[in-house]
């Protein structure tokens, strides 16, 4: 059974000094059923997304105690492409009509803490320094460029361009251009990746309202049909965060995975995507997952940064709402932020940031610790 | 004042020239640092110590540029932090090593460069003990 998306809604991401992520989640969720043309008691079932909040089914108290099935999930930086796919399923499964996947989240500012026992690693491993998720980010990138031949200058580029992107963005957190100069003088956290080159934990809201795809009409002028929507974990000698060590033999990573997976179930290859969503906790995530989702060969982002191709008038537009980088990550909205994005684009009303030439195939990713990854096709 | 490891099972401490401790699956061969119980290649528990090679590869690295969150970080921070290099060690035919790097120019590292493992300070303890650890320099 095919499944549409017939509403989506947005809080805003940033800063919101006095708003509870539970609030942040109602908004969205109001937005998205205004969307849909649908009230909350038309909704059958959902599920919720965070990582500050246990229990993101609490918004009911906002907005009504209807008695639904609501089910939460946290899955790392996947967590809203989990909720999205249970949803999805949940439609397939035959039992319901129309449901909602919601995420949300506040965090405070500053890299992510953890105890490293709640990721298999042992306790050492946080003592000296290593349960950081920065700093695999800044390997992978490092090596990456070594392997691969890709500048210094493309990070800034890939990064100026999500700054410029966000500008057109009256959600996005950061909405100041920033040119190259500055991006790569900024503070280096993790050789070679500067300040300005990381996204940063923040606040905000999405939902989605998912129906059966034959009643898409029903709900919706611009129905967009989820083609596929997969997540995968890493298999062993995948190169993922938090590994305290890896085998010698190499294998690829969850979002690769994930990627060939969700192609296939939609019957799409990458030659036929409009638009696209990518993780982007760094400039240097971007250009690799590029690639690691089919979009070029290792190595051709050097050329094709250059010539503009990923830019929102280029051949390839990537996180035209200014992706994480402009838009900071709100953990179990981050997701669905995405999704909001493409539904926005294949419907044309991106407003300044809209693609041109009708885009008809849209692309979501998602990667995160322990590797994780969650790949959304979607099409009009 | 003693050196004390940063925890046991770790190194073989002390020595002249210490060893990482990993662990050897006794039905497919694959080798894990540290030493775990259960095989995650294979499911089997049927796991016996591995002493690693002392010398490697580097496969991967970076800087910590930035005191990483503390907790679980125990070491120096704020004005005492010093910046370290961070990489994945291969050590041929075992298993590639996250580790400290003793080297932290860029200029100075290089994908493929011989390393070889060192103890180093880590921290001083509230009993006054230095609390040593892992790490890999570059064999000059």
């Amino acid at each position: 059974m095919d499944v549409a998306i017939v509403g989506v809604g947005l809080h805003p991401f940033g800063r919101f000094p006095g708003v509870s992520a539970i609030e942040m989640g109602a908004v969205a969720i109001r937005r998205a059923l205004a969307d849909a043309s649908v009230e909350w008691r038309d909704i059958q079932f959902a599920f919720g997304g965070s990582y500050e909040v246990d229990n993101p089914d609490a918004v009911v108290a906002l907005m009504g105690l209807t008695g639904i099935p609501f089910t939460d999930v946290y899955n790392g930086c996947a967590t809203a492409a989990s909720a999205l796919t249970l949803a999805a399923n949940t439609i397939r499964l035959g039992d319901y009509e129309l449901g909602i996947a919601v995420g949300m989240d506040k965090h405070v500012p500053g890299a992510f803490k953890g105890d490293p026992r709640d990721y298999a690693c042992p306790s050492w491993y946080g003592e000296i320094g290593h349960f950081i998720t920065t700093k695999f980010f800044g390997m992978k990138i490092n090596k990456y460029m070594h392997d691969h031949g890709i500048s210094h200058a493309t990070l800034a580029k890939v990064a100026a361009k999500a700054y410029r992107n966000g500008a057109r963005n009256p959600n996005a957190f950061r909405r100041k251009p920033l040119a190259e100069k500055e991006i790569l003088a900024s503070k280096m956290l993790n050789y070679p990746l500067t300040q300005y080159m990381f996204c940063a934990p923040d606040e905000g809201a999405a939902a989605v309202v998912v129906c059966k795809a034959e009643h898409a009409r029903r709900y919706s002028d611009h129905p967009i049909y989820l083609r596929a929507s997969t997540v995968r974990t890493r298999r062993l000698g995948a190169f993922e965060v938090h590994s305290p060590w890896l085998p010698v033999e190499d294998t690829p990573g969850a979002t690769v995975d994930a990627s060939r997976a969700a192609y296939e179930r939609a019957g799409i290859g990458p030659e036929d995507v409009d638009v696209v969503q990518l993780q982007d906790t760094d400039a240097g995530a971007e250009i690799i997952h590029l690639a690691e989702n089919g979009f070029c060969a290792d190595g051709e982002q050097e050329k094709l940064v250059a010539e503009g191709a990923f830019e929102i008038g280029g051949r390839l537009p990537v996180n035209t709402d200014g992706g994480l980088l402009a838009n900071g990550e709100p953990i179990g909205a981050s997701g669905l932020r995405q999704i909001h994005e493409v539904v926005l684009q294949l419907r044309g009303r991106a407003g300044d940031r809209q693609v041109p030439g009708n885009p008809k195939v849209g692309y979501t990713q998602l990667y995160g610790a322990p590797g994780t990854a969650g790949v959304s096709i979607l099409s009009v | 004042m003693a050196r004390v490891p940063i925890a046991e099972g770790l190194f073989t401490w002390p020595s002249q020239a210490p060893q990482l401790i990993g662990a050897r699956c006794s039905a497919c061969g694959i080798v894990t640092f540290p030493s775990q119980g259960s095989c995650p290649r294979c499911a089997s528990t049927k796991m016996g110590e591995q002493l690693l090679s002392r010398r490697g590869r580097l496969w991967a690295w970076t800087t910590q540029d930035f005191p990483p969150p503390s907790p679980p970080y125990t070491g120096p921070g704020g004005d005492a932090f010093v910046p370290f290099g961070v990489g994945y060690i291969e050590i041929p035919g075992e298993v590639k090593v996250e580790a400290r790097i003793t080297e932290t120019d860029p200029e100075r590292l290089r994908e493929g460069m011989e390393m070889e493992l060192v103890v180093v300070p880590f921290r001083t303890d509230d009993a006054g003990n230095e609390v040593v650890t892992f790490a890999f320099r570059p064999v000059a």
